[in-house]
């Protein structure tokens, strides 16, 4: 029992990663009508962000401290990071260390501006063109993202550690009546979920609960009838391209502490997450969530030595083999609906 | 002349004609020159032109004539590589049978792969096929490699050791890849003034194999066969109501395209003995379907075209470092020339992906139909006639 629920714990991480980004690109898919190939960079981004905040927040420069000698004798040079001058060593410092967090305020506009530039840049042009130009075009995108990031950034993954006060672990099991040390789950971990739970509510919620939410569900059941009420949709849609961007930034913050960033992860994760949308149900966001969760589960309990050592390798190829059982037996997904991308 | 229109023979004499001289004209610049960088005429870079034109061709029959992107090629590369170095550790190093075997092992992945994918098609079909790619890298990568059974040899990637069986090597072959005897490594050297040429017997066999893959290909695209592929390109729906099942034919699309992608992984292994994972990675699907928008996606020439023009990018522009950038732009005054430099330098070097990036970006949004298009256009401007023609055929969707 516990190993089960130990599990499936670990899979909640991957899976509110997988869920996040599908999220975004079903919300993408389902609106405009685009495969996002580019989704994967916006991941990327987004964790980038973390790291030039964390960069900007330590600038720093030398001091010379009289207190502290090195082994010659000569007072030591120390690098003293400018906020620590500015709001003290006990604020400042807390604010570098809490960066991860912070970023998220900072992430937020400058995502948004990134989807906006986008779709109103490149992907706008795209829409009466085949479904396979839109896919080339935003892959060549995705390769510019990167490239530039991998110019900025270097190729090596960026350490950027979480707040003190969330990189401890703690022991689930005794909380629920298990013995001691049996579920020990790391803390950051558990705040990633609940992060990814309050987002996901909060994009529903948004959609569910406010005339603009209203107004882009109808507009992505039948787009032209909208448009002949006279509401401006093209607006609404670009607008919910920017919040899917933002998702995805989101997704990448949070997720630096688990996975240091590079320059690729966007991409290693996007094939994943197109497997996610497809499972779910393209264009059904419900089924993107249910989709993400649960791949992420299944990949870590095929990651267990039991699983490893009854078939070797299963933990690499589960997650397409699901794929390819579910668009065999339901070829609209999870829980797609009829009529979204039938042929 | 061989079956084809005066046109067609026209377009494949002229080929012929490049394919053989080719170690003449892309070695332009003498030997001792400060453009000699630029020369691509040296057999590694010759054989790698050959081999992914024909991973190009292969991938234009399915993606250029049915309009299904399968972003999974790569795969059937891979295989065909796997394929031609288990030939080469088992049985002989020649190339052959190797060859040979890489084509039906893709062959078999392609049916196997191609009858589940193309259950579905437009996006969905993309993912499929990206998805069974990389499960395959995923498998060739870790999966295949542990110690009780390996088959691919993990990360080293797979290749010929001297304990290996080798049931029909002789002495006195070669104890390379070989046609019969003859190393694919043999050159000949020809100096001439200040030029240095090499004749190189790897690339004269892909070459002549390009060839026969090219012809087969102008073969099939004036094939009704083909006419069937475009029809399925053109309107899925409507020839389903005439009362055609489009299934087999994108198969034995799929399947023929597989197969091409298996030779050319086949010969790569020729080339240079040795089979990595790292060919599968989805990184080499995207750079297949690159070659081919970049050429022309539905043309006869234009895969080629791209696949060379890429190949030849990532040889050579990669090559440029700064030192040279300094160099080039010596003639400005100081203050210019670092500023050239620095605004140059982030497009080339290990930047190379960026400016392939952009291109590849500048081409889908500007110049669908590629290099071909845009040499049409620049010859529209000059003989000024309206080809009505040519915009008609250019105006096509894929399958949805």
């Amino acid at each position: 029992m516990d190993v089960i629920l130990l599990q499936i714990l670990n899979g909640l991480d991957k899976g509110s990663a997988y869920a996040l980004i599908a999220l975004g690109l079903t919300l993408i898919f389902g609106t405009l009508g685009v495969v996002n190939f580019a989704h994967g960079a916006l991941f990327m981004i987004g964790a980038f962000c973390a790291v030039t905040l964390q960069k900007l927040l330590s600038l720093s420069h030398t001091v010379i401290d009289e207190t502290q000698t090195d082994f010659l004798g000569n007072p030591l040079k120390i690098e003293k990071p400018y906020i620590m001058d500015w709001f003290g060593p006990e604020i400042g410092g807390g604010i570098i260390e809490w960066a991860v967090p912070l970023s998220i305020l900072f992430t937020i506009p400058v995502m948004v501006a990134v989807g906006f530039a986008m779709e109103r840049g490149l992907i706008k042009h795209f829409y009466n063109r085949p479904h396979a130009d839109q896919i080339l075009v935003t892959f060549g995108l995705a390769i510019v993202l990167q490239e530039i990031i991998k110019y900025f950034f270097g190729a090596n993954p960026i350490p950027t550690p979480a707040p003190e006060a969330l990189s401890g672990s703690i022991d689930l099991g005794v909380m629920i009546g298990f013995e001691v040390n049996e579920i020990v789950y790391p803390l950051w971990r558990m705040v990633y979920f609940a992060f990814a739970a309050v987002i996901i509510g909060a994009v529903f919620a948004f959609l569910q609960f406010t005339t603009f939410g209203m107004v882009v569900r109808a507009g992505m059941a039948d787009r032209e009838t909208v448009g002949l009420l006279g509401i401006n949709i093209d607006r609404r849609f670009t607008i919910m391209f920017g919040i899917a961007a933002a998702v995805a930034g989101l997704a990448g913050v949070m997720y630096t502490p688990i996975n240091p960033p590079n320059y690729h992860m966007g991409m290693d994760f996007l094939v994943l997450s197109f497997v996610v949308v497809v499972v779910g149900g393209m264009g059904s966001l419900p089924g993107a969530v249910l989709a993400g969760f649960l791949l992420g589960i299944l990949e870590s309990f095929a990651s267990t030595t039991w699983a490893t050592t009854t078939i070797p390798g299963i933990n690499q190829v589960i997650i397409y083999l699901v794929a390819i059982v579910v668009l065999l037996t339901r070829p609209r997904g999870l829980m797609g609906r009829k009529g979204v991308m039938e042929e | 002349m061989f079956g084809l229109n005066k046109k067609d023979g026209l377009l494949f004499l002229v080929v012929i004609a490049i394919t053989l001289l080719a170690p003449f004209l892309l070695n332009p610049f003498p030997e001792n020159s400060g453009m000699a960088q630029f020369n691509a005429g040296y057999p590694d870079l010759l054989q790698r032109f050959a081999i992914y034109g024909i991973f190009a061709i292969g991938f234009n029959i399915l993606f250029g004539l049915t309009g299904y992107l399968s972003f999974g090629h790569a795969a059937f590369l891979g295989v065909g590589s796997y394929a031609a170095v288990w030939m080469f550790k088992l049985f002989t190093y020649n190339v052959v049978p190797a060859i040979a075997f890489a084509m039906i092992v893709a062959a078999i992945f392609s049916v196997l792969i191609g009858y589940i994918s193309l259950r579905r098609s437009g996006i969905y079909f993309a993912i499929l096929t990206l998805a069974f790619a990389q499960m395959s890298f995923a498998l060739a990568y870790s999966v295949l490699s542990n110690p009780k059974f390996n088959l691919t040899n993990g990360e080293t990637g797979l290749q010929v050791y001297s304990n290996d069986p080798q049931m029909f090597h002789r002495d006195g072959l070669p104890n390379l890849p070989h046609i019969f005897g003859l190393s694919v490594r043999a050159s000949y050297e020809l100096e001439l003034g200040g030029w240095s040429f090499t004749f190189n017997v790897g690339y004269y066999l892909c070459a002549l194999i390009m060839l026969i893959a090219f012809y087969f290909a102008i073969r099939l695209f004036r094939s009704p066969f083909g006419m069937m592929l475009r029809a399925i390109k053109s309107n899925n729906t409507r020839m389903t109501y005439t009362g055609l099942n489009a299934k087999p034919y994108a198969l034995a699309a799929f399947v023929i395209s597989g197969m091409y992608a298996g030779l050319a992984g086949g010969l790569l292994a020729a080339m240079d003995p040795l089979a990595g994972a790292e060919r599968m990675f989805w990184t080499a699907s995207g750079e297949v379907v690159l070659m081919t928008i970049l050429g022309g996606a539905g043309t006869l020439i234009g895969p080629v075209l791209g696949a060379g023009l890429i190949k030849y990018m990532e040889n050579i522009v990669s090559k440029i470092n700064d030192n040279v950038l300094h160099q080039w732009f010596a003639f400005l005054p100081d203050g210019m020339e670092d500023f050239m430099v620095t605004i140059i330098h982030p497009f080339v070097g290990k930047g190379w992906n960026l400016t392939l990036g952009m291109i590849f970006v500048l081409v889908v949004i500007f110049l669908p139909g590629g290099l071909v298009e845009g040499g049409q256009r620049i010859a529209r401007l000059f003989t000024g006639k309206k080809a009505r023609a040519a915009e008609k055929s250019s105006q096509s969707t894929p399958a949805e």
